[in-house]
């Protein structure tokens, strides 16, 4: 194996790249920096305030309320999807037609508008009209989207149904990735089902469960469009998550530097996750061939 | 033993179809016989809601416009991601590690996050309700997972071609376009759909950034789910519609699935 050039000389290639990020990434972001640390008047005077902002975001019982939110949401569906997922996929079927077929419709979920997905949830759940709401009704259930625990359920069946594909995707790429020898050599020795998943699949699903991991994390504690479709946040502020409480601050009471300090802190919790996971997930030494 | 295996999958595909089921059968219904009770099959299956649709330009140019910038964010994503995964995949820089990091970072920033910025730069720009500005916002998340995706599959191309190629005199640009490019071609193909999907479905950004021209379907759907008298009906037929691009296109990808899902880390 050839190793690679050492060579500065790749910053040609990556130039445009960088000088795309910079437009919509780096000039943003720095923007967001600009308005932590100074307050507005009417939108286009600004004056530097330190770190007023972050202090007062950091004393807000709001933001640590809705911060919890996010985090319980983010853990709970974690919690459903990553156990769900592995079961499914180990029992997926890796070959033939059925394989393909399965694939194809796991996958529609994940390929679903965001917007959308929220509005079938919210027609679901409707008394009547709706096929979740109809059943409870049957059962003699009132489904009462204005009782917080129906509401929790419901958004993290909602996001189940959303994101699970994801990890069983990423667990059946892995676990076909498995050469037959393996579970052929496990039956002669007379291992177990347990054993088999144990010692044969679960090693092999580490890179698959890492990146299921910080995707599924980062994407559930940042959620803003399905729920805002279904809750508004509601009822009361049960619903109201992190990016919830960040666009009303920035875009609706216009606080843009308590917006901010909200964004830059919420970005800061976000880096240190990837940052994580990331060297989990990229090894330091880039030169072997296991990427 | 066999027969057994295949049971949980099959239940949870089902119970994942359902509400797209319940979707589809929505979408022939009139709005009638949606609030009259629960009916698993439409009583009068009705292409009424479609038609609506079709026939009236500020429904349909929803589906057009979210195309033309999803379109718009793939062409430059792609542009600009297969020197940089190439840089990554066959070099070793001043910062690389930390580099690829940076990129990934920015997937990592919700679009709440940048929302007010970018709504500042683009109309300072006098850019918003441009299909562009869409596009180019879309571009902090869909650049670096081309990126992360392609290296992917460069990674998986031998080195050695590099150096036979360069050896035959061909130039960067022919050792590219004759070289390399073909032989990642599903690779590109699987970053285009990945791009293009998750322009499709983000909200939050594309629906702030446009006002009438460049407005999608999204968008269109929430405007007209916002009165009081909601059709519900018209609204499950544009939902469908929603999904078709990428059933359609996800076939062409089913081998990918994994690699681009989990942004190039993962083989199929």
């Amino acid at each position: 194996m050839t190793r690679k050039t050492y060579g500065n000389r790749a910053y040609w290639y990556l130039a445009p790249a960088l000088m795309v990020m910079t437009l919509c990434g780096v000039i943003p972001m720095a923007m967001v920096g600009f308005y932590s640390v100074h307050d507005t008047f009417a939108g286009n005077r600004f004056f530097w305030v330190g770190f007023d902002w972050y202090a007062s975001v950091l004393t807000s019982p709001e933001f640590f309320a809705s911060a919890a939110r996010s985090l319980g949401f983010s853990l709970t569906v974690l919690a459903v999807q990553i156990p769900l997922g592995i079961y499914i996929a180990v029992r997926l079927p890796t070959q033939g037609v059925l394989s393909n077929v399965y694939v194809v419709l796991i996958a529609i979920p994940l390929l679903t508008p965001w917007l959308v997905v929220g509005y079938i949830w919210k027609v679901l759940v409707l008394p009547h009209a709706g096929l979740l709401g109809a059943a409870a009704l049957w059962l003699g259930i009132d489904y009462d989207m204005t009782n917080p625990v129906v509401v929790w359920l419901t958004l993290v069946l909602m996001d189940t149904w959303h994101w699970t594909s994801l990890v069983v995707l990423l667990c059946f790429a892995a676990l076909r990735a498995i050469p037959d020898d393996c579970y052929r050599a496990a039956k002669i020795d007379g291992a177990s089902g347990w054993a088999v998943f144990r010692h044969i699949q679960l090693p092999k699903l580490r890179l698959a469960l890492l990146i299921a991991l910080l995707l599924r994390f980062i994407d559930s504690f940042l959620i803003y469009t399905e729920p805002y479709v279904i809750t508004r946040g509601g009822p009361g502020v049960s619903t109201t998550f992190l990016s919830h409480e960040l666009v009303q601050t920035a875009t609706i009471q216009f606080d843009l530097g308590e917006g901010g300090a909200m964004a830059v802190i919420y970005f800061l919790i976000v880096l240190c996750v990837s940052w994580v996971f990331f060297t989990l997930i990229v090894p330091r030494d880039r030169d072997g061939k296991a990427r | 033993m066999t027969r057994k295996v295949y049971v949980a999958p099959a239940v949870y595909t089902l119970l994942l179809m359902v509400p797209i089921y319940w979707l589809i059968i929505m979408s022939f219904k009139t709005n009638a016989e949606i609030g009259g009770g629960l009916t698993l099959i439409p009583e009068a299956p009705t292409l009424a809601n479609y038609r609506v649709i079709w026939s009236d330009p500020s429904w349909y140019l929803g589906y057009v416009n979210a195309a033309i910038y999803a379109a718009m964010n793939v062409a430059i994503a792609i542009v600009v991601a297969v020197p940089a995964a190439y840089a990554f995949s066959r070099y070793r820089f001043f910062g690389d590690r930390i580099l690829f990091f940076w990129f990934l970072s920015f997937r990592m920033i919700a679009p709440p996050i940048l929302l007010v910025p970018f709504v500042q730069i683009f109309s300072d720009l006098d850019m918003i309700d441009t299909h562009i500005a869409v596009a180019i916002a879309h571009c902090f998340f869909n650049v670096p997972i081309a990126i992360w995706i392609l290296e992917g599959f460069m990674s998986a191309v031998p080195r050695e071609l590099d150096d036979i190629a360069r050896i035959d005199g061909y130039g960067i640009g022919r050792f590219f376009f004759q070289i390399l490019l073909p032989q990642i071609a599903p690779g590109i193909a699987a970053t285009a759909f990945f791009c293009f999907t998750f322009s499709w479905v983000e909200f939050l950004l594309a629906n702030a950034l446009t006002t009438i021209d460049a407005k999608p379907i999204a968008g269109i759907m929430t405007r007209a789910g916002g009165v009081l008298s909601a059709d519900l009906a018209l609204l499950s037929a544009a939902s469908v519609l929603t999904l078709v691009p990428g059933v359609v296109l996800i076939y062409f990808v089913r081998n990918h699935l994994a690699q681009g899902l989990s942004m190039g880390r993962q083989g199929n």
